[in-house]
């Protein structure tokens, strides 16, 4: 990794564009955000129920300051909004999830759902057209063949690239509950998708059966006090997976122990610090994301105020435990009058797992470096992203004397949080969402 | 080592203003009540009234739910687990008969001892120090207090040893019944599959303040909104048939989904 900053504060600079949507209309706010297998493409979904992706530039002699940007490459409608009449209740067509599958020929593979339906596009250009048809003209009508008194073969030419998606697979009706995760197994054959309450195994070729492997709905839903927040398949073995719960554990699951996996093979579940216990314990230490390591050998949790990252051979206690913004701490009961402790932070690890990035409000990320445990928090926002600039890192004042470039807690911008980022496969650049803006960062070049 | 401060720590209790822009500020904090000119009593359930209002908002939250969009259930099951460790622990105080009586009847021993009660650390009650550290903490704290409470500190230390008992005494019976019909209510928000008739469903507020909420929109709208799964249509049937006449259109509407549900399971 050539490009890797040998320390942090990491210097990442903006492209010369930031992509963004021209209107702020609530259908362009962006909810999911994710990288494929290379690095080439990014997918994001919106709350309007589309899907745009974008490719890298490839790199360029002439233009080597233009080092692989991302530019537009499809846009589509994935989910459309719907309607349950039996309970009067809207479906959303927002995105919730994005999962590439890796790719194997010129077309490329993803899985995109919003609460009730997983679809499987495929995305594939087209570059030639075939001319000189002997039936049809060059404006596709019929030609009398009457009229015809040679034959030519058709020849392929060159024609602008287009880029099409088309949806293969609809797997619907196969949860009651909204979904939040899906994730693709490693043998590329089956995933799983996510509700609260079920976990669901499907076959990529078989849409009208799905496999129930979790089920946490008690018989009695008045006794409903734990959900389903998240889950994941490990991401080399092909019967291993996570799903993490409202109330702060995370269940490692092995199918082949049997067909319902109600009973887990290892639960994570760190004490509760009793010094810190108040009525909002249980609420900030859900989970509102699990991701497995590259590696595969450690686990990475999300909660309201802190990420975690645990040893899968260690169940009592996480290994390693960050402050994403503990200065939020003393302003809990605020925070859950707007309802903004029920924010669902996702987090991201680099491509070596060796350092891990999370959101915040403010349009603030953090990133922190698990090697040299440093950290530092930037900021996504058009002031700071003059082209080829780099990102200052951002400081929260807790209190006392403000320092000329720090932030006050009580000048934070709770309704610009920062939910969804992700990282490239291999490379130092993320993409991160910031409400209806997506923006691109890349490491400094030396 | 229990007294570090009179006003116990809790992180909301701290608030000092909202910081979200645009809000109003309804956190109370908690020193400026009790370093505050109001009478002694008056200032002592700072606690409970913070308590109360965390309640009321989350009951309020729990109703709240968009009438077009099913609900999310992880926020619901996260506030309804907040409502039950709020009642459980004004169920225990004792304070859950005291908050929602409307009289100043009260004597101030009923208030010294639920204050107390609450504001010793869940830990400390567990290893058993309430006997000793209930007539220090009483001691400190009540030369904060007016003439009226002195008169009460012997009292209250005599009657100490029984604590758990006596702070229930005078409300045994109501408490218990406020517990099972607080219970119940908070049950009939998630209820979706168990045909349970909601008993004079009326009563189970009467004593709560009903400003923030009304029962029958709150019940119907949880009804609409929490129908999960195909198997609850008969058994959600019979509890539209509560509502009084304060039902909107919206709960007609899902009075006529249930029949519906019911014909179609049928």
């Amino acid at each position: 990794m050539k490009c890797f900053s040998r320390y942090l504060p990491y210097l990442f600079r903006p492209p010369s564009t930031i992509l963004s949507s021209s209107c702020h209309a609530e259908a362009d706010i962006i909810s999911t955000v994710e990288f494929n297998h290379t690095g080439e493409l990014l997918a994001t979904g919106d709350k309007g129920g589309r899907v745009v992706i974008f490719q890298r530039e490839q790199e360029s002699k002439q233009q080597p300051q233009r080092r692989g940007e991302y530019n537009v490459y499809s846009t589509f409608q994935s989910h459309e909004p719907e309607f349950d009449y039996l309970k009067s209740l809207e479906i959303e067509e927002k995105i919730n999830k994005i999962r590439w599958l890796p790719q194997h020929n010129a077309a490329c593979f993803l899985l995109s759902t919003n609460d009730k339906t997983v679809k499987l596009w495929k995305v594939s250009e087209r570059d030639k057209r075939p001319e000189g048809y002997n039936l049809k003209d060059e404006d596709g009508r019929l030609r009398d063949p009457s009229m015809i008194t040679t034959l030519r073969v058709p020849v392929l030419r060159p024609m602008d690239l287009m880029v099409e998606a088309t949806p293969r697979r609809v797997f619907a009706n196969a949860h009651t509950y909204h979904i939040n995760s899906i994730s693709v197994n490693s043998d590329y054959e089956t995933y799983m998708s996510a509700d609260d309450l079920r976990i669901n195994l499907w076959n990529f070729e078989i849409t009208n059966q799905s496999f129930n492997i979790v089920d946490i709905k008690p018989a009695n839903m008045e006794e409903l006090t734990e959900v389903i927040t998240a889950a994941e398949f490990h991401p080399h073995h092909c019967n291993t997976f996570v799903y993490s719960s409202s109330k702060g554990t995370i269940r490692l699951c092995d199918m082949r122990a049997s067909a319902l996996c109600d009973r887990h093979a290892k639960f994570f579940e760190e004490p509760e610090d009793p010094s810190n216990r108040s009525f909002f314990s249980e609420i900030i230490s859900s989970i509102s994301d699990v991701k497995f390591s590259h590696s595969g050998r450690y686990v990475m949790t999300r909660d309201y105020l802190t990420v975690k990252v645990w040893d899968l051979n260690m169940e009592n206690r996480p290994m390693e435990t960050y402050q994403v913004h503990d200065y939020l701490r003393s302003k809990l009961c605020s925070l859950y009058e707007n309802d903004c402790i029920f924010d669902k932070f996702e987090c991201v690890w680099n491509g070596s797992d060796s350092v891990i990035m999370t959101g915040s409000y403010n349009n603030f990320f953090r990133m922190f470096d698990r090697n040299t445990k440093r950290d530092v928090t930037l900021e996504a926002s058009r002031e700071n992203s003059k082209p080829r600039a780099i990102l200052k890192p951002r400081k929260v004042c807790v209190g006392g004397k403000r320092r000329k470039d720090e932030i006050s807690v009580d000048s934070l911008d709770f309704s610009k949080k920062i939910l969804h980022t992700a990282w490239h496969p291999s490379e130092n650049i993320i993409a991160v969402a910031a409400t209806n803006n997506l923006y691109i960062f890349q490491d400094k070049v030396n | 080592m229990f007294l570090t401060s009179v006003v116990p720590q809790w992180p909301f209790y701290n608030l000092d203003t909202m910081f979200v822009r645009g809000l109003k500020r309804k956190c109370i904090d908690g020193e400026e009540d009790i370093e505050g000119t109001l009478a002694g009593i008056k200032a002592i359930p700072s606690y409970n009234l913070q308590r109360q209002s965390l309640l009321d908002m989350s009951l309020v939250k729990l109703q709240l739910c968009h009438m077009l969009v099913e609900p999310n259930l992880c926020r619901s099951v996260l506030i309804a687990n907040t409502v039950r460790q709020i009642q459980e622990e004004m169920t225990q105080d004792g304070t859950w008969q005291m908050i929602n009586t409307q009289s100043t009847g009260q004597t101030s021993l009923d208030r010294l001892v639920s204050t107390d009660i609450l504001c010793r650390s869940s830990r400390e009650q567990a290893e058993g120090k309430q006997v000793p550290g209930y007539s220090n903490f009483n001691k400190d704290f009540e030369d904060d207090q007016t003439q009226d409470s002195s008169e009460t500190m012997s009292t209250a230390s005599s009657v100490q040893a029984p604590r758990n008992l006596q702070s229930n005494v005078w409300e045994m019976e109501n408490a218990q019944e406020n517990r099972g019909n607080f219970q119940k209510s908070l049950d009939q928000i998630f209820e979706t599959l168990e045909n349970k008739s909601p008993n004079s469903v009326e009563d189970l507020f009467s004593e709560v303040d009903n400003s923030y909420y009304d029962l029958d929109t709150m019940l119907t709208g949880m009804m609409s909104n929490t129908k999960m799964g195909h198997c609850d249509g008969l058994e959600t049937f019979s509890s539209p048939t509560t509502t009084t006449s304060n039902s909107n259109c919206k709960s007609d509407l899902n009075e006529l989904d249930h029949i519906v549900e019911i014909l179609v399971e049928s």
